[in-house]
């Protein structure tokens, strides 16, 4: 694991506007590089919206307004020549439901390359590597190496969700951006997703967004809690949860309310 | 005894009996419509098989149409069958492409505002009633190919065609936007997230993903453009012959019936044949429904 304290991802007097109604208040956070760090709070609080700011695919709508800075990797993704596509290509986007395209395993896995490559570039035993590369870094290589041309969403959800992130892989993400992974799945489920995210990490930066207060417990090094849109307390996982400096904090994790 | 329990009043009771029979027999009564219009066309077409003037194979692979002919009389549909074929033709290959992409545009690309403003001025293009169409083919489109091409003619296969194809476009755009609007969204976040422009997200997921829904407004406009009558009367010139350049006159099944059917005497042989005829449209019909229900079950299996 990393732990050169390099930030991947950090936000300055970051707000948003959905219209106008503000679901961000000046977001000041750091997520350090390498490291799983978890996005807390009850539903409503803005942990989504802060998750899908990362990839700017908030900006979908438009009548979404943001002001402040973020900069990933030391670059501001608001700068004017900085391209969404390059930007979503570092940033990789799981979602809250599997979201597997309705297309083959093999195509799921490859969209990316094809989209971002030029279609001559592209030799099919370059992406027959890249489709067994990133299977096996999911652990789907062995069940489904001989189901390539399933339609993805005939698959069950777990696997579904590991396509997802599989699908990321091939780009060589910088950060990995998780919105609620798991809260489709069953326990198995999530422990494999969870022990994807270990495994994934060092290599990657993750953000995870979960509903799920064990989760953010068990998986990730680092904790934000957010409230009503602002950032309440950011701190060390075991810190956050057995030293809360906020009260408020302390009544979320004891379930007062959420 | 226990305590009373608590009863409808009779009459609700009575009024959903009633409304259930209602809608039971408004299901039904489709079947019944279908059965009573194939047993009386077929009642009034099929004693013409029997009749010496009349030849089941020259009635469909013969261009000679001569109904009124004194003393050779014949009734070949083949310059007719192919009529209507060719006028569907141009129309579909006019209609598709515009079609398709006017429902993209609504769909993904435009601002809601102008969404409602287009939905609302393609369903005024549904509502224009159909001899209004052959007019405009009649007058406007006519005038027009004469004066771009320098043909002598302007009502023919091209005109038709165009007109047709104007009828059956909002057909397509309002079915394929719905197909559209029916993929989840979260294909839509994946491809983007993934990096994909909007142009990509359309190419790679959503025209995959609503491939049966496009198919079936694409289906419908066929539909559209098969069986109409009016404009088509007005607009392809109603010649009988086969056409051998989009700028020859041609003349359709359905034309030919709604022109012929009131001049025919009732009970007649030409009265008769007019009748096969609409049989005739009925199984081109039956075809493009049952291919396209194949090919939808075909794309499906994939």
């Amino acid at each position: 694991m990393r732990e050169n304290g390099r930030n991947a991802i950090v936000t300055r007097g970051l707000s948003l506007w959905y219209g106008s109604f503000q679901a961000l208040i000046d977001v000041s956070i750091e997520v350090k590089e390498g490291q799983i760090t978890s996005l807390i709070g009850p539903s409503g609080c803005g942990k989504t919206t802060l998750l899908r700011c990362f990839n700017r695919v908030n900006e979908r709508y438009d009548y979404v307004r943001t002001s402040g800075g973020i900069e990933i990797l030391g670059k501001n993704i608001y700068d004017s020549d900085v391209s969404l596509v390059e930007l979503r290509k570092a940033v990789g986007m799981v979602f809250q439901r599997p979201n597997p395209l309705p297309v083959s395993v093999y195509e799921n896995v490859v969209f990316g390359l094809r989209i971002h490559s030029k279609r001559r570039e592209l030799k099919r035993s370059e992406l027959d590597t890249a489709v067994e590369k990133a299977l096996t870094e999911v652990g789907l290589w062995k069940d489904l190496k001989d189901r390539l041309d399933a339609r993805a969403t005939s698959l069950q959800l777990e696997q579904q969700q590991k396509l997802c992130i599989a699908r990321l892989l091939p780009l060589k993400p910088e950060v990995i951006l998780m919105d609620e992974p798991c809260s489709a799945l069953d326990v198995e489920g999530t422990r494999a997703i969870e022990e994807q995210m270990f495994e994934l990490k060092g290599r990657y930066t993750i953000v995870i967004v979960t509903h799920n207060m064990s989760q953010a417990r068990r998986a990730s090094d680092e904790s934000i809690f957010m409230l009503m849109g602002r950032v309440v307390e950011h701190a060390k996982t075991e810190d956050l949860f057995l030293n809360p400096r906020n009260p408020k904090t302390l009544e979320y994790i004891e379930g007062r309310y959420g | 005894m226990g305590a009373p329990r608590p009863q409808r009043p009779k009459a609700s009771i009575a009024i959903e009996r009633i409304i259930e029979f209602v809608i039971r027999l408004s299901g039904v009564s489709a079947v019944f419509f279908v059965a009573a219009i194939f047993f009386f066309i077929f009642r009034e077409a099929v004693p013409v098989l029997w009749d010496p003037d009349f030849d089941f194979a020259e009635f469909l692979f013969s261009k000679e149409w001569y109904p009124t002919s004194v003393n050779n009389v014949r009734y070949g549909t083949f310059a007719l069958t192919i009529g209507t074929l060719s006028v569907t033709g141009v129309a579909i290959v006019l209609a598709v492409p515009f079609g398709l992409g006017a429902a993209i545009f609504i769909s993904e690309f435009c601002s809601p505002k102008i969404k409602e403003t287009l939905k609302i001025v393609i369903e005024l293009l549904a509502a224009i009633p159909s001899v209004v169409w052959g007019f405009i083919g009649l007058t406007v489109m006519s005038k027009l190919i004469v004066s771009v091409t320098g043909t002598a003619v302007g009502v023919n296969l091209l005109n038709g065609g165009f007109i047709l194809a104007l009828m059956s476009v909002p057909v397509i755009v309002s079915i394929g936007e719905d197909a559209l609007k029916a993929v989840p969204d979260s294909y839509r976040e994946a491809a983007l997230a993934l990096g994909a422009t909007r142009w990509e997200t359309v190419f790679r997921v959503l025209l995959p993903a609503a491939k049966n829904g496009l198919l079936a407004a694409v289906l419908l406009g066929v539909g559209r453009a098969v069986g109409e009558t009016m404009a088509v009367l007005m607009a392809t010139g109603h010649a009988v012959q086969i056409p051998h350049g989009l700028l020859d006159s041609v003349r359709t099944l359905t034309a030919n019936v709604a022109a012929e059917l009131g001049e025919a005497p009732a009970g007649s042989s030409h009265y008769r044949v007019l009748f096969l005829t609409g049989v005739l449209l009925f199984a081109i019909t039956l075809v493009v429904n049952v291919a396209a229900d194949l090919a939808v079950r075909g794309i499906r299996r994939k």
